[in-house]
């Protein structure tokens, strides 16, 4: 924890980056706190105003205030984002996790299964899923995870051949200590620093690839505000509201920046920790 | 150098197979009735012919099992026949053949764009000795990532075809509808090229016939053009499969946001309208165009780093990531 602090000292940027994150995570857990304005209902009256003191992003074609839209969006792209990476991250590291504890064949049929997730352009992998099981935000979180599984698999996998032959996994095995006792208690806890690094990094291409699709129309039907939809949504207003889109988007972009510049700090603590 | 190459060739060919594979387990056996699927859409809400739902089983060979409907298609791919359209009734690859040259424009001239971007920027941040120079440099690619290719292009669309008229705001029509898409697309790519290049030049440097060099009398540019551009950019180019992949996803974006008719436009109708045949002919070909580009650095890998062939006889390290 004390280290943690020495490097958001010696790192502003990642402090600042910090800062981002978690006034973007208290939008989406208590969006009530940072606006007044209803999301869904507008007044017809204030349609398509500019930003100003009384809507800071300025209103949409319905008169809705879009920062309120943006803060109660959050919570719906987040969440997705994080389920995105949740599946990923348990799939992944099962697969990576078997594949690098059994070895063998089991390995072998395992990884090439991974190459062939990743001769698949990700964002078409995600689109092959989304129209097998319908459109839905649950539905582009599963599927944008499911494009991630395989990047997760290789480096669960390669911590576990990292971790498999050292010294304490050994002596528990001698000690008597049964497969699955060494594989959860001993290899996995130690094999997980990276995987863990790795989903903080991934975090940001979810949000953006959860974004997208939601932007193409696959994700919360209006009018539920969602972070790409909303993007969306000042498409046909470019000429005329210029921060229909512009601003929701810039929020995506500094959340995905911020978390990336997190991300890379996590992913060089856990390398020096080795 | 023989088997090299067909090692490679034949490991192109089963890429592809389980590509194919992946794709029909995805689009065929995760919804629990395809042919309702596809039916639903094409109708849009009109009562379904039981006629027509019997026909589509015999099509695509639901009437059978898993195993033998696979079979069936698979053999249909082989002869290069990829299915019909649902909503639409044409031929999957007439579709996609004649989608392909808008897209392959779009994304050959972003390639390049982004090749050129990005290598400028690692280049000249790995020259440099100006450290608020190369901050400054390797600040824009993390830049880059983040920035949403959607939200970009909107963005430009806004300044340069609303606000100050400079380019067409839709349309496929001559090189001036070209120019925001491609920049639009090439930026994302831009930076991953960036990173990784950079990434490679900085270890190149810290190499011992860095040294070599500077001690033998040459410059700083001659070491970076002569010794380290040529060990250091050995990474970036063996990702250059997964780029022109990654494009061809981006295009789906970028495609829909200038309204522009090609590959990733077809995919967004595909989606939207539920067309698995169409939705699995795409991922295929995308796959394919994977799969060649990967072969193609394969091919040329040997003649940047020797030492692949050397080694080809051990392990095999793959072009993805």
């Amino acid at each position: 924890m004390t280290r943690g602090l020495a490097l958001l000292r010696t790192r502003p940027a990642a402090l600042v980056a910090l800062v981002i994150v978690v006034l973007v995570l208290a939008w989406a857990l208590v969006p009530g706190l940072f606006t007044g304005q209803d999301p869904i209902t507008g007044v017809p009256a204030d349609k398509l105003q500019a930003p100003g003191a009384a809507h800071w992003f300025g209103t949409d074609h319905l008169g809705r205030d879009l920062f309120s839209r943006t803060v109660h969006g959050t919570s719906l792209s987040v969440r997705a984002a994080l389920l995105a990476i949740g599946v990923a991250l348990v799939a992944g590291s099962g697969v990576g996790l078997l594949a690098g504890f059994l070895g063998g064949p089991v390995d072998d049929a395992l990884m090439r299964a991974t190459d062939v997730l990743l001769a698949i352009p990700g964002l078409l992998l995600s689109l092959a899923v989304v129209t097998a099981l319908g459109f839905g935000t649950v539905k582009v979180a599963i599927a944008v995870g499911v494009a991630s599984v395989a990047t997760f698999a290789r480096v669960m996998r390669s911590q576990v051949l990292r971790v498999r032959h050292a010294t304490y996994v050994e002596a528990a095995r001698l000690a008597g200590a049964g497969r699955g006792a060494v594989l959860l208690r001993h290899v996995l806890p130690n094999a997980a620093g990276p995987v863990l690094a790795l989903a903080a990094v991934e975090l940001g291409a979810v949000i953006l690839a959860v974004s997208a699709l939601s932007f193409l129309g696959y994700g919360a039907t209006p009018p539920t505000p969602e972070w790409g939809s909303l993007v969306a949504e000042g498409r046909d207003y470019l000429a005329v509201a210029w921060w229909y889109s512009t601003l929701p988007g810039l929020v995506i972009a500094l959340f995905v920046l911020a978390v990336g510049v997190l991300g890379r700090a996590l992913t060089r603590e856990t390398r020096t920790d080795r | 150098m023989l088997a090299y190459v067909l090692r490679r060739l034949a490991g192109a060919v089963a890429v592809l197979w389980a590509a194919f594979t992946v794709s029909y387990l995805i689009l065929y056996l995760l919804p629990s009735d395809p042919v309702a699927i596809m039916l639903d859409q094409g109708a849009g809400g009109e009562r379904v012919d039981p006629e027509r739902v019997a026909e589509l089983r015999e099509r695509y060979g639901f009437d059978q099992g898993p195993l033998q409907q696979y079979v069936t298609l698979l053999g249909r791919t082989l002869t290069g026949d990829l299915g019909t359209s649902i909503s639409s009734g044409a031929p999957v690859s007439g579709l996609i053949a004649d989608a392909f040259p808008e897209t392959a424009k779009l994304a050959g001239l972003a390639l390049a764009l982004a090749l050129v971007a990005g290598v400028g920027i690692a280049l000249l941040a790995s020259w440099t000795r100006a450290a608020w120079l190369r901050d400054l440099l390797l600040a824009l690619p993390p830049l880059g990532v983040a920035v949403p290719g959607f939200w970009v292009g909107l963005v430009l669309l806004h300044l340069f075809s609303f606000t100050w008229f400079v380019f067409p705001a839709v349309g496929n029509e001559g090189f001036a509808s070209l120019v925001l898409p491609t920049v639009t697309l090439a930026i994302g790519l831009a930076a991953v090229v960036a990173q990784v290049l950079s990434q490679g030049l900085r270890e190149a440097w810290r190499a011992p016939y860095v040294e070599t060099a500077f001690a033998k009398g040459s410059g700083r540019a001659r070491v970076l053009g002569a010794h380290v551009v040529r060990n250091g950019s050995l990474p970036t180019v063996t990702v250059l499969g997964v780029l022109v992949g990654n494009l061809l996803g981006g295009t789906v974006v970028v495609e829909t946001v200038f309204s522009r008719q090609g590959f990733g436009r077809l995919v967004e109708n595909a989606v939207t309208t539920q067309d698995i045949p169409v939705v699995q002919g795409l991922v295929v070909v995308a796959a394919a165009v994977f799969v060649l580009t990967s072969l193609l650095v394969d091919l040329v890998h040997p003649l940047l780093d020797p030492r692949v062939l050397a080694g080809a006889h051990g392990r095999t390290g793959g072009g993805a990531r």
